[in-house]
């Protein structure tokens, strides 16, 4: 049987569901209660001079149905008072001594106030230190969190000050909010810190109200950017959590805490793929409760049983040499969908999306015959602009030729039954596998597992990069023969 | 000789009668309807679109619903269907739209296509705004639409979005044919009918009630208008011709529907039988459970392989309580001791007064060009029930809307007004 103990940067872990410092944590009160769910730790709720908060604070995106895709806020750090969150800290780890309370803390960037605040978290008992250098709305107008992550001397500097007394580990928070997220994790790591966490929220605004014309959430009437999190950044996330995880730059990357739209145990799988030593979540905790750690574990540990792993270390990291910069893709690789034809179900969003959103190769004309048609040339449409240069029906005229059809309800003793579900050889679409440049998007699209594979076309050529051609001389040869595709 | 009066606020009938006929698919709630819009895939050149004979864009009323555009959704519907409501609750949507929905293919519910319709007619109507189309410029023509049922209403929004006078005879008080009177009433309620006529006649349809259009007065009406559209439906229902057909105590599923559609009857006997089994022998015996009837007997001289009605209404029928006598003649639903006898063997032609042979018929039908709906005189169109014996509401409009079209072009009208 598969475990999920393991070890974040020298701390003993139950498992490596963390609550990220945030509403879910911020008391000792809830944390207990979250332990008791079965999360491995909690980053305690950012501890600093309390703040005055505002209302509203929280707001979201809904998409088809589905509610919080994405959510933003604009609560600050914690509210109360910092000794009532020391004396709780103190509380958890005694009733919880096998539970991580990590103290999440930002206060005012002065020498001297940094070494107090550490000596305090850890007098209390915290099992480690989280530096916020990324809360993007408010505490930033003030030269604080991601005032501080932004600006990687700044973010060395505080890490240096904090490392001077911190005797727990310490890790730096960084802020996805900067063009790259290297650079202060680079710094954090010169000025000695233990480990990182990334990322925080990203400055956003969800929406205006369409009646008052005011953004949201409404501070009488107006609002502010927020920190935008949940489903929605997971893939900003894990690209981030991998572009730190796969720098050398500075020798070994430090433990990394992923944090990012983490709900289910395939998004801590992802994370821990690419490296993270613990997840941090808080936008599905908000949403549904403390109780959905029970399935991240438990499909986590089946999904392991099931490859073989015995410990997080086994697959950690795993897919990191799987990410690499485009140059070094292999140029020489192919694939082409391919329609299931068993499994069509008839709704032709693929062909739309071909049609408009993609290349123009997959067409309507099973029935019609038109499989044994030959496409002339090779690829025009990039030299030539010609309009629907396959002389096939673009979607329009398809459409157009529809609503000219005469139907009428059809009588079961006149007309015979139709059968349910069974979808006409002509709603069934095709894919020109010549002109397919594999792009995937037609298998994106459809509804239906399963039914638009991309398959790989064996073309007996070597791997070859864009860099190895670049090298070889290739790539200005066929610039010169004005073919794109060489 | 024209009425504008709201017939919607006409309508006759009995509450308590209606009481019994509640919605067989109920309105949606609005959060329900936009979780069930969610749900369509948005095909393209949709099958379910393809499946209706208006061809209503359904993905995209749809989407519109999804997005929270009510207006646009029903305009959408409205382009396509000028009763759109009606259809809306009165198409046999199992085997039109939602019997293609694509999601039969994936073992999933088919969207529910006829309840999103409905959904978006109903907040229009609440919305109390006009129908989104306005009359066209005056094109100094005029039409004669005979009969007021569904055909001559879709053929005569066609003209007037054209600017052409469209002028509806019909032989009843008010306006609709059997989308008024003869549409089971927990699927289409009288006064729905009316409320959507009321938005026609806003759009200068106009009426002339209570008037039987006969050999003479049809040659007058040729004389008198540029066009004339035949949407006359079919007539009376066949009789047995056997004995006690004639007694009290017999009666015709048409005039049992539109009677208590109307208030005239307000229950039913003890014991009840209809004869035949195609879709309004059907209604007209869950009619009789619901007006208190607590025996009703189907009699069919076939059996279930042969029956006209849908499998889903048979269904209905048998979910209600109805029972089915097969393979038995007519003359046993006399000896059942029943207090009513409905017959219900069909409806015979009713083009008598064409018998100058104005246009040509085929087995007592019209004949048309399907495209336009031109008879074989060119100044005649015709469409619905007295072209295709006997179809659906929604059928009868696809042909008007394609008449109204046809006739406008051959008078030389061609632009609607949006």
């Amino acid at each position: 049987m598969p475990t999920l103990k393991t070890t974040f940067a020298g701390i003993e872990c139950l498992n490596p569901f963390w609550l990220a410092s945030a509403p879910p944590t911020n008391c000792g009160e809830q944390i207990m209660r979250a332990f008791d769910a079965g999360w491995g730790g909690a980053v305690w709720k950012t501890i600093g001079e309390p703040i005055t908060n505002v209302s509203s604070r929280y707001s979201s995106i809904n998409w088809q149905g589905q509610r919080m895709m994405g959510l933003n806020n604009i609560e600050l750090i914690s509210d109360r008072p910092i000794e009532t969150n020391l004396r709780e800290i103190a509380e958890v780890k005694r009733r919880y001594p096998k539970h991580v309370v990590i103290a999440s803390l930002m206060v005012e960037s002065k020498r001297e106030t940094w070494h107090k605040m550490v000596q305090r978290a850890e007098d209390a008992g915290a099992d480690g230190l989280e530096l916020n250098f990324g809360c993007p709305h408010g505490m930033s107008e003030r030269g604080m969190g991601s005032a501080v992550g932004q600006v990687p001397e700044y973010c060395e500097q505080i890490t240096g000050w904090v490392k001077e007394v911190a005797k727990t580990p310490v890790i730096v928070k960084l802020t996805p909010n900067i063009s790259d997220i290297r650079l202060p994790a680079r710094a954090a790591k010169r000025a000695g810190a233990d480990a990182l966490s990334a990322i925080n929220t990203i400055n956003s605004i969800t929406g205006i109200d369409l009646d008052t014309l005011e953004p949201r959430p409404n501070v009488d009437g107006k609002s502010s950017h927020g920190g935008y999190c949940g489903p929605a950044v997971k893939p900003i996330a894990l690209n981030m959590v991998q572009q730190v995880n796969s720098d050398y730059t500075d020798g070994t990357p430090l433990p990394m805490s992923g944090i990012g739209g983490v709900g289910t145990w395939q998004d801590a799988a992802e994370f821990i793929l690419l490296g993270a030593g613990t997840v941090q979540v808080c936008t599905a905790a908000m949403h549904y409760g403390y109780r959905i750690v029970e399935d991240i574990g438990d499909g986590l540990l089946a999904w392991m049983c099931k490859k073989g792993y015995e410990t997080l270390d086994d697959f950690r990291g795993l897919s990191l040499p799987n990410v690499r910069e485009w140059k070094n893709l292999n140029l020489n690789f192919r694939v082409v969908a391919e329609i299931h034809a068993d499994k069509c179900i008839g709704c032709q969003l693929c062909y739309t999306a071909c049609w408009d959103g993609a290349h123009q190769c997959i067409h309507l004309d099973r029935a019609s015959g038109g499989m044994e048609a030959k496409v002339a040339g090779t690829d025009p449409r990039y030299m030539h602009h010609e309009q629907n240069p396959h002389g096939m029906p673009t979607p329009a005229m398809v459409f157009a030729e529809s609503v000219k059809k005469i139907t009428t309800t059809p009588i079961p003793k006149l007309d015979g039954a139709s059968a349910l579900g069974v979808t006409p050889l002509e709603r069934i679409p095709r894919v020109d596998v010549d002109e397919c440049v594999g792009c995937n998007l037609c298998s994106l699209v459809c509804p239906v597992p399963e039914c638009i594979t991309m398959e790989r076309v064996e073309n007996g050529l070597p791997f070859q990069s864009w860099e190895e051609r670049v090298a070889a001389g290739v790539a200005k040869e066929a610039a010169l023969a004005g073919n794109p595709n060489l | 000789m024209s009425e504008t009066a709201s017939f919607f606020e006409k309508a006759p009938g009995d509450t308590e009668v209606a009481a019994r006929f509640a919605d067989l698919h109920p309105a949606f709630e609005k959060t329900a309807a936009v979780t069930e819009a969610n749900r369509c895939l948005y095909c393209f050149d949709a099958p379910c679109m393809g499946a209706c004979p208006t061809h209503i864009d359904v993905p995209k009323f749809i989407k519109k619903i999804a997005s929270g555009n009510l207006e646009g959704s029903a305009r959408t519907i409205l382009e396509a269907n000028i009763l759109g409501a009606s259809c809306s609750r009165a198409c046999p949507v199992e085997v039109l739209c939602e019997g293609s929905c694509v999601m039969h293919g994936y073992n999933k519910q088919p969207i529910q296509i006829g309840r999103l319709q409905r959904f978006a007619m109903d907040a229009l109507h609440a919305s109390g705004a006009p129908l989104p189309f306005a009359p066209g410029k005056d094109a100094g023509k005029k039409v004669a639409l005979i009969g007021g049922g569904p055909a001559s209403l879709a053929c005569a929004a066609e003209l007037r979005r054209r600017g052409v006078r469209a002028v509806i005879f019909d032989a009843r008080p008010l306006p609709g044919g059997l989308n008024t009177y003869g549409i089971a009433e927990y699927k289409l309620p009288l006064k729905e009918s009316l409320r959507e006529i009321d938005m026609l006649a806003q759009l200068g349809v106009e009426f002339v009630f209570e008037t039987m259009v006969d050999a003479k007065r049809l040659k007058e009406i040729e004389r008198e208008y540029d066009a004339v559209f035949l949407g006359m439906g079919l007539g009376a229902i066949h009789k047995l011709g056997i004995a006690g057909e004639e007694l009290d105590g017999v009666t015709n599923a048409l005039d049992f529907i539109a009677g208590y559609k109307s208030g005239a009857i307000k229950g039913a006997p003890e014991r009840v039988a209809v004869v035949g089994a195609g879709n309004t022998a059907i209604d007209a015996a869950i009619a009789a459970v619901r007006l208190g009837a607590s025996e009703v007997t189907m009699v069919y001289r076939r059996g279930p392989e042969q029956m006209s009605a849908f499998g889903f209404e048979y269904e209905h029928a048998k979910q209600e309580g109805v029972r089915f006598l097969w393979h038995t003649p007519a003359e046993r639903a006399f000896e059942l001791g029943c207090g009513l006898v409905i017959l219900a063997i069909g409806q015979a032609t009713h083009t008598e007064f064409l018998s100058d042979g104005e246009v040509k018929l085929e087995h007592g039908r019209v004949v048309i060009d399907r495209a336009t709906g031109q008879t074989t005189n060119s100044k005649y169109f015709a469409g619905g029930d007295c072209t295709n014996g006997g179809r659906e509401v929604v059928d009868a409009v696809a042909d008007g809307k394609r008449a109204g079209i046809g006739i406008a072009a051959w008078l030389g009208v061609d632009d609607a007004n949006a």
